[in-house]
């Protein structure tokens, strides 16, 4: 059976930011405990975000809070799409879309940081995107449909003929989630050189939306993650959730154990590992006739 | 619910330090003291931050940049002045170039002297600063945060020296704290 | 007929009569705009009138008298390409020429031709339709916008002689042919407007007069001459080997799938190469790269409307015939490559023009892959790459024309904060770029259809390509998005010199590119759709999805809504404006900083170029080679498998 229809994007619409924030409160926490710190309270999420609510409101231009929820908007759009069981490319035509609406917000800004986080996120976007592509592509051989409803309908679990795909869009999470070492784009580490990157120039409510929409996006992805499982069982749900929290915590671990890279590798490692994982498994696929059609 | 005193973001600035409190705020956030535990982060970027915490004094190359940093940061706002060069310039007070404490180019809510100021200290400083922190979003939700203006702060932060003796005092008792936690 | 005829020969009879123009007239000013009008109102009517008759018209069985003149015509443009040929010493073009003209005119004096079976010279289809609309709706929107366009080009570049009727009258002279390109059926006839093309870019390219200018007319003359000695080989091979001289018996032929259907590669693989250069597919992509010398209103009409459109019309018409056939190997191998190393080239060029340059020979490659591919599917997203493709960059070439006229630069780097300096321009430009990128706008739904024939093709190397070249697609057009949209504070906003009838030249295609991504499933189903149920005699299938339609639409309607959304999130709350950070060092204007002598220095923001990895000296010269390579491999193995 499905969960994949139009009430589980209204839940997903409603309980995601919950959902997001507090995972991504649980992320600081582990870290935290994987330095050996006490860390933050796991809500701690919440506590930024209602914080930034309530600070003064400014801008460098009127066009960034536009621009903003240009992101938020198309990230809601994408998850919601996802959620009610739409067309797989689709909903990662969607994503793009607001991933270049959260990049033009920080170049109308026209500041020195924001600039140079302006193309470091281009770089990342041009890094993971074939692996994007992809991994729709793989569902569509493996699954016969690019409907994600369809898709989790499937008798068997994507994940058994598409291990290279799993492991590929493991891979491009680090830089979605904005782990490191393929951070580059921005800064949540104390001291280096792209200070806040995309988000430089934001600052109190505005930046809180731009956090809503990144836990939106964070509960999305492992939704994702979730599809490589399920199938038309009932067991299966239970089993992609166990599987999704593995990788939360892997992609944890990653970050914790990676010192930053710079792009040159970044970009190249990533485009290499697509085409191992995701190329090679998309031509075993064809070449073995694998797959529904 | 007093989510700000929560969340207190922190933006560090070295005037004309010797680097040896920016060492102890950096150390702040390892793993011994974890001030990350009260929700702290470094963010290195004045529109994020709730806290400005200066180290060493300040002389006539970084006046500005700190004048412009701290009205870079969005409402409510707390200055903290981190080891005794940024409280009243230290021991390079009579030099010529510095032209003293933190307190003559921005309004300071809460000094923290010490040289170098230990972390303890520092946390303390920060915690304290989280009260004023409250106190002033109060205040701004009501209206009543009177427009902090740069240019009010003199020049040469003479005008300033007798407030800063008194808030001296608060400072010590701040340090005391920390001597005592230790 | 009547009104086919006009479509032909009216582009022509203005031509001459802006030629016998005087200079700077007013009378002709209007005679352009009236002459432009004509063939725009005309070509919509006759695409309307069509549509509702609902089928498809042949023409013209016997015409020999027509075919005399034809071949009257093809030797003045030997005349005509040997006397410049002589005059600049390029003796190889007339070569070229004189060898295709005269095998071709020997096969038709000998009355080799005769022994075809008649068929209709002209013939009108869905295929045709469109192309009709594009050609003259778009063509003749750019014809409008040059008249304003040259007068002040005629201003700024003095050293340039002044021979604007000239250039008017070949810009007609270009529509003419491509009208007469699209409607004919006959190959000889083809080939004649074909040639016509070939040598009205060459004097267009040219018109500048400088040395780099005339070198790289030449250039595109001898690429261009080279895929017309490819299409005559065809044709005669086509006469000798099948007796038939007309495309679409051809095509059908090599559908058959028998004895003759192994034969019939032979041309097909030769007219996809002629398709190849014309639509400047690499190896032959160097000629479109060198067009950028010419005025704008020739790089546009060459890029989106005309020129390259009648290489990929010729590839989708040939597509059915390449399905799965060593020519559809070449074609799909070439088209697929070529997406992916040109988009990967547009990412290291400034130069706005030539950005775009990469970029139409990045898109013209994923049109060829889909023609190469040639199922259903993939013919039906390889047209609307086309009309989306048309009307999106010719609307950017238009506007970077524009710009340039404005600013005096199309650098990319100088369009920095054009959406202060020049608001209107860079709103058009926004909404051209993003057509040629983003969803919901028409590139992306038709390269989501490329991709899911790519898939049903099961050809891993277009997936890997197509997955990859998007990829550097997005980087490109994100940057310069992000170029233009940077509000610089403060800067004073520049005279915009654009005239009256650009910006309603710009207006209009701005609107086109908005409302083809709403009404493109009523261009499906009532012109793409019945055509390729035509070719395929199938039922018509609907490759997006009507949910996916619907949810298309619904990004639209959210993007329109995206200002009132931004109201209702910001909340009232007071907006402060504030400096952007700069480390403290804000000289107070977003624009200065301070420098270590305590000193005010501008700052320069600039996009990243990666030159290292992407530029023209480290990858143009092995992507020509390897592409070369695979061309050569392929046409030697097709013509040695079915001559030996």
């Amino acid at each position: 059976m499905t969960f994949f229809s139009w009430p589980l994007a209204i839940g997903y619409l409603i309980l995601a930011p919950f959902i997001g924030g507090f995972f991504d409160g649980l992320d600081r926490k582990i870290s935290a405990r994987m330095q050996g710190r006490t860390g933050p309270s796991v809500f701690q999420s919440f506590y930024d975000v209602s914080k930034l609510l309530q600070k003064e409101s400014k801008m460098v231009n009127h066009l960034q809070q536009f621009l903003v929820c240009g992101f938020l908007v198309f990230v809601v759009f994408t998850g919601v799409l996802f959620f009610a069981g739409a067309d797989l490319l689709m909903i990662f035509f969607a994503l793009t879309l607001a991933g270049i609406f959260y990049v033009l917000q920080a170049s109308s800004a026209n500041a020195p940081f924001s600039a140079l986080a302006v193309q470091r996120e281009l770089m990342q976007m041009m890094a993971y995107e074939p692996m994007v592509l992809l991994t729709a592509v793989g569902f569509y051989v493996v699954t016969g449909s690019f409907a994600v409803r369809e898709i989790s309908l499937a008798d068997r679990s994507a994940i058994c003929l598409m291990p290279g795909f799993f492991l590929g869009f493991i891979f491009i999470m680090i830089i979605k989630l904005r782990k490191s070492p393929f951070d580059v784009s921005t800064g949540h580490h104390a001291h280096q050189e792209v200070v806040q990157g995309l988000n430089s120039d934001l600052s109190g409510p505005v930046m809180a939306l731009v956090e809503v929409s990144h836990w939106y996006e964070n509960v999305f992805l492992y939704g994702v993650i979730g599809l490589f499982i399920l199938n038309n069982q009932l067991w299966s749900v239970p089993v992609a959730l166990v599987v999704c929290f593995l990788v939360f915590f892997l992609e944890i671990l990653i970050d914790n154990v990676c010192a930053r890279v710079k792009w040159q590798l970044m970009f190249r490692s990533t485009w290499i590992f697509t085409i191992i994982a995701g190329v090679i498994n998309l031509l075993v696929l064809i070449l073995f006739h694998l797959g529904v059609k | 619910m007093a989510k700000v005193s929560k969340s207190p973001w922190v933006l560090h600035y070295d005037g004309a330090s010797c680097n040896g409190c920016d060492i102890e705020v950096l150390a702040c956030l390892t793993p011994m003291y974890d001030a990350e535990r009260f929700g702290v982060i470094n963010t290195g970027d004045p529109k994020h931050a709730d806290i400005f915490l200066v180290t060493g004094g300040i002389n006539e190359q970084c006046k500005d940049v700190v004048k412009q940093l701290y009205e870079q940061m969005p409402n409510p706002k707390v200055v903290v002045a981190v080891g005794i060069c940024a409280c009243t310039g230290g021991v390079f007070k009579e030099t010529y170039n510095i032209l003293g404490g933190v307190d003559t180019v921005i309004p300071v809510d809460v000094y923290v002297p010490g040289c170098a100021a230990r972390p303890e200290s520092i946390i303390d400083g920060i915690v304290k600063g989280i009260a004023v922190l409250d106190q002033k979003r109060e205040a701004m939700k009501q209206g009543k945060l009177p427009e902090l203006n740069v240019e009010d702060i003199s020049e040469d932060g003479k005008e300033q020296a007798s407030a800063n003796e008194a808030q001296n005092a608060e400072a010590e008792t701040t340090a005391n704290a920390g001597e005592e936690s230790k | 007929m009547s009104m086919i005829g006009f479509l032909i020969l009216f582009p022509f009879v203005v031509a001459i009569l802006m030629a016998l123009m005087k200079k700077g007239s007013l009378l002709r000013r209007y005679t352009l705009y009236l002459g432009a009008a004509i063939i725009i109102v005309c070509d919509i009517v006759f695409a309307v009138s069509t549509l509702l008759n609902g089928q498809e018209l042949h023409f013209l069985e016997e015409t020999h008298a027509i075919d005399h003149v034809i071949l009257v015509g093809e030797w003045l443009l030997v005349a005509l390409v040997c006397f410049y040929s002589f005059k600049f010493r390029k003796y190889y073009c007339a070569l070229l020429s004189v060898v295709q003209t005269g095998a071709v005119t020997w096969l038709e004096l000998t009355g080799k031709t005769e022994l075809c079976p008649g068929s209709a010279h002209i013939m009108v289809d869905h295929l045709t339709i469109i192309m009709c609309l594009i050609v003259g709706v778009v063509g003749g929107l750019i014809v409008l916008y040059a008249m304003g366009y040259m007068r002040l080009y005629a201003k700024h570049h003095t050293d340039v002689p002044d021979r604007r009727s000239f250039f008017f009258a070949v810009l007609f002279v270009f529509l003419g042919a491509m009208h007469g390109l699209i409607f004919s059926d006959n190959m000889l006839w083809i080939y004649f407007f074909w040639e016509i093309t070939s040598v009205c870019s060459f004097l267009l390219i040219g018109y500048s007069q400088t040395e780099e200018a005339t070198n790289n007319s030449f250039r595109a003359l001898w690429m261009n001459l080279l895929g017309g000695l490819g299409f005559a080989v065809a044709i005669i091979y086509a006469t000798l080997q099948l007796s038939t001289v007309s495309l679409q018996s051809l095509i059908h032929i090599a559908i058959g799938g028998d004895e003759a259907a192994a034969l019939a590669l032979v041309p097909v693989a030769f007219l996809a190469f002629a398709g190849l250069t014309k639509s400047a597919q690499m190896p032959f992509s160097r000629w479109l790269l060198g067009a950028m010398v010419a005025p704008t209103p020739t790089s546009a009409l060459l890029h989106s409307a005309t020129m390259v459109k009648a290489g990929v019309y010729l590839l989708l018409r040939l597509g059915p015939a390449m399905t799965g056939n060593q020519a559809g190997l070449m074609i799909t191998l070439i088209g697929g490559f070529t997406f992916f190393a040109a988009s990967c080239l547009a990412i290291a060029q400034s130069d706005g023009k030539k950005v775009l340059a990469y970029s139409t020979i990045s898109n013209l490659g994923l049109i060829t892959a889909c023609a190469g591919i040639g199922t259903q599917e993939a013919i039906w997203s390889g047209i609307f790459l086309m009309i989306f493709h048309a009307v999106s960059k010719s609307l950017l070439f238009l506007t970077v024309g524009a710009i340039e006229n404005s600013t005096g630069s199309r650098n990319v780097e100088d369009m920095h904060g054009l959406i202060v300096r020049l608001p209107n321009l860079a709103y058009v430009c926004i909404v051209g770029i993003m057509g040629m990128f983003l969803a919901p706008f028409g590139m992306l739904v038709a390269k989501w259809a490329a991709l899911i024939s790519f898939v049903d093709s099961r050809n891993v190397l277009l997936m890997a390509f197509l997955c990859f070249g998007s990829a550097t697609t997005l980087f490109y057009w994100g940057k310069w998005l992000c170029t233009i949209i940077a509000v610089s504070n403060q800067t004073k906003k520049i005279k915009d010199k654009t005239k009256k009838m650009q910006w309603v030249v710009l207006g209009s295609l701005a609107a086109g590119v908005i409302l083809l991504c709403i009404t493109f499933p009523l261009i499906s189903s009532y012109v793409v759709e019945p055509y390729l149920a035509d070719v395929f005699e199938t039922g018509a299938t609907n490759i997006i999805g009507l949910g996916n339609t619907y949810l298309l639409i619904m990004m639209v309607c959210l993007l329109l809504l995206l200002p009132l959304i931004s109201r209702i999130l910001g909340g009232k709350r007071e907006v402060k404006l504030d400096l952007s950070y700069m480390g403290g060092i804000n000289e107070g204007d977003n624009r200065t900083f301070t420098d270590s002598f305590g000193e005010a220095k501008e700052m320069y923001l600039s996009n990243w170029y990666i030159t290292e990895w992407f530029g023209e000296d480290k990858m143009l010269g092995k992507s020509l080679i390897l592409s070369a390579a695979v061309m050569v491999v392929l046409l030697v193995m097709i013509v040695g498998g079915v001559i030996l």
